[in-house]
């Protein structure tokens, strides 16, 4: 699905969008008040121009609109690959726009993302996965790696890998496979708009995601790794 | 003179906290061990390649975590990343004087790519929690096999970063972007053009690490005491100021094609010569002209 | 992964409280090698996990040759390798015996 008609479907009272390039942003009307919109396009990479421009968007949000909620609609196939990013230390700004989005939280920002397309690895990890209920379109694709390239960097062979695919979700693409591991919370099908005024209402606690790797049964060790370290005697 | 390049996570540890108060939270007898690794028939750490606990650091009570290079590239998978979640959401309670992170990693472990994508994601939020909370995490940043991948963003997520000059700290790994982008977009074999673009130096003269020592145990220890006063600030103030920062660095630097190009802009007058100075001469010779 | 035990009797015990005691890294060439006090009738029991198959022989002399060395009772031994060489191995037991035997850990 196109930005455009998502955003037709997700607000049919009316949003006010301006597209730039791979970046969109603005506001959109939602049964329960405006929702900021901050997003990308065609797959866009992540690079620092756009992880920056993002951060600007959540704190003029938060310094011009109080507590209005955010949601994040961003197609990436990852962070951008190129020795300039590197030299202007690009994971710096993908942690700049994880601050902003973090002060936007403890400010009472309800932050909502959806996957409506494509989230890959970095660009996911520095978009989608800051929000505290990520949702995403059944059609969308979701994953670090494509097999083939893992098989070549693992070395373990293609056929296993595949093979175990077929009942695990701990490593390949897809993004049923998130679902179970708790990343993604639920899938947005039927009524868009109904879906975000569900949203919108659902109470925000803290991150939930590894109980529900856990009672999806995807993710079977984190929550209680991390539970016995943080209660380990003494 | 203990290099803290060439020392295990194990030693690393021992050698940065005060002798002897070192305890260990899930140690390897526990075996607390990737399940998901022996599934693919690759061998398993007994701690996962990370370590964590507590201590006392110039008498001060710290929580840390180390990650073992040597296993996997200290790459995060489930148990790994879960250990590092669960020690930073026990500082929440416990209100330790700071977390030190002693990182090196490649980012995500492949075999257990969505598990370990989400748990750097978990790390990701632990970390902010816990600084908005007040408590403030150090990064130390001098192992062989850098910091790379989500952890790269991790350590960026933090109240300061201590950096040896054979520390490295990025996003996609020299390789990495090689091998998608070819060798014409970045050589990783020219060591000398790595080092200048993901290395220490580079990164203090940015301001991205607000250290650079040498590559010596007792110097990471005393920049980590010297940091333990650290207030973290994610006040709207100070992320507009960062964001100022952010912003005049790719006004000013964004055209820049080389490290060199940026140190010279930066007014620093033989900037050739600063891959052969010692930590000390580098720091003097650098004295006032960071960005 | 092939995995191989192997057990040594006559042995004689260490002095007890000494907690376990871990050396070496899980990577290409090199072990972990993590001892354990633990009663176990007074032999010594070495669990093996390796990522190289068919050395059977080979790891049951290089443990020989450590257990007549050291001669230890009731400790279990257990190591994860990938493909070290009987010189490593050999090295990293003994390392690992003077880190439990000297309480380090």
């Amino acid at each position: 699905m196109d930005a455009k008609t998502l955003l037709a479907k997700l607000f049919p009272a009316g949003s006010d969008v301006a597209f730039d390039g791979l970046f969109f942003h603005g506001t959109g009307e939602s049964a329960s008040g405006k929702v900021a919109i901050i997003g990308s396009v065609d797959a866009a990479p992540i690079g620092v121009e756009l992880a920056f421009r993002m951060a600007a968007d959540v704190l003029e949000i938060v310094r011009e609109h109080p507590a209005r909620p955010i949601l994040l609609l961003v197609d990436t196939q990852g962070q951008r690959l190129s020795r300039r990013d590197e030299l202007l230390g690009i994971n710096g700004y993908m942690a700049h726009l994880a601050k902003c989005l973090q002060l936007a939280r403890n400010r009472g920002h309800k932050i909502i993302g959806l996957v409506y397309s494509e989230a890959v690895s970095g660009g996911f990890l520095a978009s989608s996965l800051l929000s505290d209920h990520c949702y995403a379109l059944p059609e969308s694709q979701v994953r670090v790696m494509n097999l083939p390239a893992m098989s070549r960097i693992t070395k373990i062979p293609l056929e296993r890998l595949e093979e175990l695919s077929q009942s695990s979700p701990v490593f390949a693409p897809g993004v049923a496979n998130y679902l179970k591991m708790g990343a993604i919370q639920a899938l947005w099908e039927g009524d868009l708009a109904q879906r975000l005024a569900e949203a919108l209402d659902a109470p925000t606690e803290s991150d939930s995601r590894r109980q529900w790797g856990e009672q999806r049964d995807g993710r079977r060790l984190a929550r209680a790794v991390s539970e016995r370290v943080r209660h380990a005697e003494p | 003179m203990n290099s803290y390049y060439e020392a295990s996570a194990r030693e690393r540890l021992r050698l940065l906290l005060d002798p002897g108060t070192f305890h260990e939270f899930l140690p390897p007898s526990e075996r607390v061990a990737s399940p998901h690794l022996l599934q693919l028939d690759t061998p398993a750490a007994f701690d996962d390649g990370i370590i964590v606990g507590k201590g006392l650091l110039d008498g001060r009570a710290v929580l840390a975590a180390a990650q073992e290079g040597g296993f996997m590239g200290g790459a995060v998978g489930e148990v790994h990343g879960a250990k590092l979640v669960g020690l930073l959401e026990r500082a929440r309670d416990e209100r330790p004087a700071a977390v030190l992170l002693l990182v090196e990693s490649g980012g995500v472990r492949l075999h257990e790519a969505n598990a370990g994508l989400i748990g750097v994601s978990e790390i990701m939020r632990a970390v902010l929690a816990l600084r908005s909370a007040g408590v403030p995490v150090i990064v130390l940043d001098g192992g062989q096999f850098g910091c790379f991948g989500g952890m790269g963003i991790v350590a960026r997520l933090c109240d300061a970063i201590v950096m040896s000059e054979e520390g490295r700290l990025g996003l996609s790994g020299p390789e990495v972007i090689e091998t998608t982008c070819g060798v014409e977009e970045f050589d990783s074999r020219d060591r000398a053009l790595v080092w200048r673009t993901v290395g220490g130096k580079h990164r203090y003269l940015l301001g991205e690490a607000d250290a650079l020592v040498a590559d010596d145990a007792a110097a990471f220890r005393q920049a980590a005491i010297d940091l333990l006063d650290t207030k973290p600030d994610l006040s709207l103030e100070a992320l507009t100021a960062e964001h100022e920062r952010l912003g005049g660095r790719l006004e000013r630097f964004g055209a820049c094609r080389d490290a060199l190009d940026i140190w010279s802009a930066l007014g620093i007058a033989a900037p050739e010569k600063l891959p052969l100075l010692e930590a000390d001469a580098f720091r003097a010779a650098v004295a006032g002209k960071r960005a | 992964m092939e995995k191989l035990i192997y057990e040594f009797d006559g042995g004689a015990p260490v002095k007890a409280t000494q907690g376990p005691a871990i050396v070496g890294v899980v990577g290409s060439g090199n072990l972990e090698v993590l001892v354990e006090p633990e009663n176990l009738g007074g032999r010594c029991v070495v669990e093996i996990l390796t990522a190289a198959r068919g050395f059977g022989d080979i790891w049951k002399a290089v443990l020989e040759d450590f257990f007549a060395r050291h001669k230890l009772a009731d400790l279990r031994i257990s190591i994860n390798d990938v493909g070290a060489t009987p010189a490593v191995v050999s090295l990293r037991l003994d390392q690992a015996v003077e880190s439990f035997l000297g309480g380090a850990s």
